[in-house]
């Protein structure tokens, strides 16, 4: 990767390697865009069949549980296996539709997820999206607040830290390992112990307003801010190599405006081409914070689901996440095609 | 890796040899010998805790409920006056296999359908392709959570749900080594000297290709062991008579604002067990990559 002076801004934050676009990139403007179009579009027929795919393994998910599925549902609902009368079946089967062929049924799932009907609960006898609606927020919240603090974090840190001779360094990329390895269970209850009991800055519990948000998305953003640290690092250390900055030092700069302005520009876009898996990590790892500190949203559902073997609720869930961990994704994807001036090239 | 101050050698030697012997014990991987000391202990504990302990796992003593730690309980008691420490050590064994089984099913999983996808014929490795993919798009313990509502919580749905979970990242990663190895000059030149394809298969490109694998098998077990911690402190793993270090972390829950120990040792053992994995894994992967250039 080849590194010139940032000058031109906006590519500058997020272009990788401004510096090898060919001399005369301008006649070449229209097979450009339609080069770009047709990476676009590539990616986007990916991810529809990823997505469709995902939508297949979740429906025949819920065909895998052992038995005849009337029977298990009825037992999952009363919480005890026991025979279950034709009647009741029939029941059952007519709710659900499941006295119809499975290639129906997997027509009829695919149709529903599209207009966005994730089925009903074989407990609450409501239907998935309503229970997931009503928990969504409160986990969005947790997930977003996550992201901003491990951003925060994460700069703070690999700002400080890198470049700054082996023992420091030593130190900072220790630093990033372990935190990016601290299971979240063990974390949160450490920051409750210490924040929550100890010091009783925040609330132990449900703390449903700013305060009760703080432990919960540091649980989340600590092992986050270690994981885009490593990678931030790293190209961190090699932009300080680079001849801009050594211009720019030239020119009188500071070691701390050198770091500000110019390099961290060029160091985190690794961090952000990881944005989609973030939302992934921090969506899941929502199931484990939101246990720990007792607050409501799709995690806590999720966990009940998986208990009660209240398989569409748990199917919904984990499809909901598949699929904003794909678009995540492919919105970077986009981006980044978009502004990578390589593909003049390729 | 941290870079520990020059120990001091022994009084024996001249200056200038006792200065180059601290230099070179300043440069061992002093973080990989105590990964590997502890990994010993655990082998020690998993096979025969009673080596390691005083006290029966089980012994109920309710006259010593609840007690921080002390020279006679060194990690403090449970709410029966049971001793940590003692459950810790004989929950090693379950949960150690725990996490070996749950890499070794992730490992060799990952393993064949990275294989297909890098060498089957076109039809199968494409779609193996897209399956991996569409597996990649659930997070691993969400894609866990799923097997267990459909089975049950046990602790072998806990290994194949951990396991099967991590396995797309590992069969993506298996893949790419293969195909690497496969557009490589040494399998050029075997194709060119007429070398069947199962033999240029099994002579060059796997062992070339899965020579990582043992270092990504250390990584794994590290990571498996605290995913399937996690299921337990979710309570969707092994239950909570059982002294699996997840299982121990749940338990001690309930009295989290009476006896911190119960909650912060078993999460330290885990922590270390995962960082002790994850450097010896580490180590074993630079010194393969060197050893192939």
């Amino acid at each position: 990767m080849t590194h010139t002076s940032p000058s031109s801004e906006t590519v500058a934050v997020s272009a990788p390697a401004p510096g090898s676009a060919p001399i005369g990139a301008e006649p070449r403007r229209p097979r450009r865009t339609r080069r770009v179009l047709l990476t676009i579009g590539r990616k986007v027929v990916s991810a529809v069949i990823v997505l469709w795919g995902a939508a297949t393994v979740a429906f025949f998910a819920q065909l895998a549980l052992p038995g005849d599925r009337a029977t298990a549902i009825l037992n999952i609902r009363a919480g005890q296996a026991q025979q279950r009368t034709p009647a009741e079946l029939a029941q059952i089967n007519e709710q659900y539709g499941l006295h119809r062929p499975v290639i129906v049924q997997y027509f009829d799932y695919l149709r529903g997820l599209v207009v966005g009907d994730f089925g009903s609960s074989y407990q609450q006898y409501r239907p998935v999206t309503a229970i997931i609606g009503e928990q969504l927020g409160a986990t969005v919240t947790l997930s977003l607040t996550a992201i901003v603090f491990a951003w925060v974090l994460m700069i703070v840190w690999v700002t400080i830290t890198a470049g700054r001779g082996p023992r420091v360094g030593a130190l900072g990329s220790t630093v990033d390992v372990v935190a990016a390895g601290l299971p979240a269970y063990w974390l949160g209850i450490i920051l409750l112990l210490v924040f929550g009991l100890g010091l009783r800055w925040f609330p132990i519990i449900g703390g449903t307003g700013v305060n009760g948000l703080i432990l919960p998305a540091l649980t989340l953003a600590i092992p986050l801010a270690g994981f885009m640290a490593q990678s931030t690092r790293a190209e961190f250390e090699r932009a300080l190599e680079q001849p801009f900055v050594l211009s720019a030092r030239m020119r009188g700069m500071g070691e701390w405006g050198i770091r500000l302005r110019h390099v961290l520009r060029h160091a985190v876009i690794p961090a952000i081409t990881l944005s989609g898996w973030a939302l992934g990590a921090t969506l899941s790892g929502a199931v484990i914070v939101e246990s720990i500190f007792s607050r409501p949203g799709i995690g806590s559902v999720l966990v009940g689901a998986v208990n009660n073997q209240d398989l569409p609720v748990v199917v919904g869930i984990v499809t909901l996440v598949a699929v904003v961990y794909v678009v995540a994704n492919l919105l970077v994807d986009i981006v980044y095609t978009i502004i990578d001036p390589r593909l003049d090239l390729s | 890796m941290t870079a520990l101050g020059s120990p001091s050698v022994g009084s024996g030697t001249r200056p200038s040899r006792a200065g180059a012997a601290a230099a070179s014990l300043a440069r061992r991987p002093w973080g990989l010998y105590v990964a590997v000391a502890f990994a010993l202990l655990l082998a020690v504990a998993a096979f025969a805790p009673q080596a390691l302990t005083v006290h029966a796992p089980t012994a109920i003593d309710y006259g010593a409920a609840l007690k921080p730690p002390s020279f006679a309980h060194w990690f403090g008691t449970d709410e029966s006056g049971r001793d940590l420490y003692t459950r810790v050590v004989w929950g090693a064994r379950e949960s150690l296999l725990i996490g070996l089984g749950a890499a070794a099913v992730g490992v060799i999983t990952a393993l064949i359908l990275g294989s297909i996808a890098a060498l089957g014929p076109k039809p199968a490795a494409v779609v193996v392709d897209r399956f991996v993919e569409v597996m990649f798009a659930f997070p691993a313990l969400l894609l866990a959570l799923l097997l267990i509502a459909i089975a049950g919580p046990s602790a072998a749905t806990e290994i194949f749900a951990v396991g099967l979970g991590t396995a797309p990242g590992y069969a993506r990663m298996i893949r790419g080594q293969i195909l690497g190895a496969k557009n490589s000059g040494y399998v050029e030149a075997a194709t060119a000297l007429g070398h069947s394809r199962w033999r240029i298969i099994r002579a060059h490109i796997l062992p070339n290709a899965l020579r990582p694998l043992v270092a990504v098998f250390a990584l794994s077990v590290g990571q498996s062991i605290v995913w399937a911690s996690s299921l337990s402190f979710l309570g969707l793993g092994v239950a909570p008579p059982s002294s699996e270090w997840g299982a121990l972390l749940d338990a001690g829950r309930a009295y989290i604002t009476q006896a911190w120990w119960l909650v912060v040792v078993p999460g330290l053992v885990i922590v270390a067990v995962a960082l002790a994995a994850t450097t010896i894994g580490r180590h074993l992967q630079t010194r393969l990559e060197k050893g192939e250039r």
